[in-house]
């Protein structure tokens, strides 16, 4: 079985896909000659022609608005947007119509389509470029948001996003890119869509990571006997595992890179102690970042949650 | 070096009946007696559903309501064009668009009377749901547009929308995607020269919005919007231009927003009345019986005939949006997504 990082198992994912079902087109800025700015694309322009790898205008309105269109008319777009910061561009299309085409045509047209895009701090690049504001997005009915923390999981779990009726944003960890390899078998396998996994058992603590926070977290918690749950789809949320999994250790940290403030910690802790209060032993603790924009490279590593902050809030929650 | 010139352009304009109906003969579109008639009788119908629809507003049976008042040529005109497998991609006020097709007249009602049922296409009729957002559906269009190029489809995708989304991104956005790609779109503009309170003079500092699309390297045409035969021309020839492979085009049809831009609006607060009065002269309804009269397919007997079986349909139409029971609670959840989360599922049980 082939070792690939996350950059070669998402290649996969679409190449395979785009073998299997030729409607699955792509189209982004870069995606096709250049193979994209990450090199996530490479070979497809060559493999399937520019007829279904797109090298679009720089216009992220028009990438996501055309791929509604295309969706609606019987195609499955995989749209790139090059950095999370340029995705804001496109909120309108995501938000007033790709997530509610199916509600306002009472099902007559779908959209089912992907976009992908790189996300999260810490690539030592410009302003708009290491943004996490996945909250934005879980905050929108009628589209799911996915994070794959690897690429075995990121090959799973695109194929099945590809493959899901609705729209789904891919936020793919930039800072994971090329920093693991694993073992991703070729041919098809998905991941269910709105199922957590247990990333590391444990009893005596929960913790939820996602992202490139996840592998920081399981390093952080070494020597702890906590239970990291990787969610892998942000939206919908698999309470369940969440819920159980509390129910068992009675403490709970959550970790994210984005902004404390209506960030996803907050539905966790809130959802928490609506379902599970009575199986608290300590307050739900929310490590993330600062309310302030992301910062550049030399500010950085005091924005992201560190291993000593979160290790710190493993010491507090485990006195109670 | 001298300076030097790199381009020059010029913008077509296209009338075909004048305000007295008398026609260029040689730009009359190929139309029978009995086609003349039905066009006839699709503005008629948008006229009858329009006052009828206000009427059903004041008296609180429907919601917040956009006349087409003044539009109906634009819109008809346009749709009668249509073979009936293109993707249609509309804005709020084209009621016009969506009777030529055939879209039943209850679910319109329906839909403005806040059951969103009202928005489900009937299979087989390619019309996307009202879009309220402006502009913002122009993507969709070059976006089905290039689906059908991928798949080699010999398709016209049409899109239709008014002046004031010119002033939006989405419009440029969408416009110039098509250009690049050379896609099989027809950009319709309703240019009724009024986005609620702001005229056209304070959306736009171009002499048309037709000139717009050759930024983006393609033809645009200004049509007399009041005068159907001109419409239909316009389209007819765009519509086959794109099935062809002669890319997009964009039809700008002056027009005039007759009424105020929707219930909710007083437009006596922002613009003066003598410029609406001269605008009642151009009628296109009026202008379109003048040119019937003149070819002996109109007199008053028929028009009174067929003013009745206009009101006849749009009766049964009222009557079957009123019959339908409301929606049930729940079903607001039916169509979030293909599947609910379990969240969701709690949340619907919770409301049924």
């Amino acid at each position: 079985m082939p070792q690939l990082n996350m950059v070669q198992a998402i290649n996969l994912a679409l190449r395979e896909e785009m073998t299997r079902d030729d409607r699955v087109v792509v189209l982004g800025e870069d995606v096709g000659r250049d193979g994209g700015v990450f090199r996530i694309t490479e070979g497809l322009f060559e493999e399937f022609g520019a007829a279904r790898v797109i090298d679009t205008p720089l216009s992220e309105s028009a990438i996501v608005g055309a791929a509604v269109g295309m969706a609606a008319y019987g195609l499955r777009p995989v749209a790139e947007i090059q950095f999370m910061g340029f995705i804001y561009a496109a909120m309108d299309q995501l938000f007033a119509h790709a997530a509610r085409i199916r509600t306002r045509s009472r099902g007559r047209f779908t959209a089912p389509l992907v976009v992908r895009t790189p996300y999260g701090a810490g690539i030592k690049a410009p302003e708009l470029h290491e943004e996490s504001t996945e909250a934005f997005f879980c905050h929108m009915p009628g589209i799911k948001v996915v994070v794959p923390s690897g690429p075995y999981s990121a090959k799973g779990l695109l194929l099945a996003a590809i493959r899901d009726p609705d729209p789904v944003l891919f936020l793919e960890p930039t800072r994971l890119y090329r920093m693991v390899k694993e073992e991703v078998p070729e041919g098809e396998y998905t991941l269910p869509l709105g199922k957590a996994r247990i990333a590391r058992p444990g009893g005596a603590v929960t913790v939820v990571a996602w992202g490139s926070m996840l592998q920081r977290t399981l390093k952080a918690v070494e020597g702890y006997d906590a239970e990291v749950i990787d969610p892998m789809t942000l939206s919908p949320f698999d309470w369940e595992t969440l819920l159980a999994s509390v129910e068992k250790t009675g403490r709970l940290v959550v970790v994210h890179e984005a902004p404390l403030t209506c960030g996803l910690g907050a539905e966790i802790a809130a959802t928490v102690a609506e379902e599970a209060i009575l199986h608290l032993r300590g307050p739900v603790i929310r490590v993330a970042g600062p309310d302030v924009p992301v910062p550049l490279a030399k500010l950085v590593d005091h924005y992201l949650p560190s291993p000593e902050r979160i290790r710190g809030a493993l010491d507090e929650v485990l006195r109670y | 070096m001298p300076e030097s010139t790199l381009a020059t352009f010029s913008v077509r304009r296209l009338e075909i009946i004048d305000p007295e109906g008398n026609a260029d003969e040689a730009l009359l579109p190929d139309l029978s007696g009995d086609e003349l008639r039905r066009l006839y009788y699709l503005l008629l119908l948008t006229r009858t559903f329009d006052g009828r629809a206000l009427a059903l507003q004041r008296e609180g049976r429907i919601g917040t309501y956009p006349s087409v008042l003044g539009q109906e040529a634009a819109q008809v005109g346009s749709a009668v064009a249509l073979a009936g497998g293109e993707w249609i991609f509309p804005s709020f006020r084209e009621m016009g668009v969506f009777f030529t097709l055939g879209y039943p007249i209850h679910q319109l009602f329906q839909y403005w009377g806040g059951d969103e049922r009202g928005l489900r296409t009937p299979d087989g009729l390619n019309v996307f749901p009202v879009c309220v957002s402006v502009g913002t559906h122009l993507p969709h269009a070059a976006g089905a547009a290039l689906g059908a190029r991928t798949r080699g489809d010999r398709m016209a995708v049409v899109a239709y929308f008014g002046d004031g989304a010119t002033s939006k991104g989405d419009f440029h956005e969408a416009f110039n995607l098509a250009g690049v790609f050379r896609l099989p779109v027809v950009f319709i503009c309703q240019n009724n020269q009024w986005a609620i309170s702001v005229p056209l003079s304070a959306q736009t500092a171009t002499r048309t919005l037709a000139q717009k699309a050759l930024a983006y390297g393609f033809d645009g045409i200004q049509v007399d919007g009041n005068d159907v035969l001109a419409v239909h021309r316009a389209t007819r020839e765009a519509l086959e231009k794109a099935r062809s492979g002669g890319g997009p085009t964009f039809i700008e049809c002056l027009t005039y927003r007759m009424a105020d831009h929707t219930t909710a609006d007083d437009a006596s607060r922002y613009r003066p009345a003598e410029e609406v009065a001269a605008w009642r002269e151009r009628d296109p309804l009026l202008r379109f019986e003048r040119f019937l009269a003149k070819r002996g397919l109109w007199n008053e007997d028929y028009a009174a005939e067929m003013k009745g079986k206009a009101q006849g349909e749009i009766d049964e139409a009222v009557r079957r949006f009123e019959a339908v029971p409301p929606p049930a609670p729940g079903e607001m959840f039916d169509f979030v997504s293909g599947e609910l989360s379990p969240r969701q599922k709690k949340q619907k049980e919770q409301a049924s």
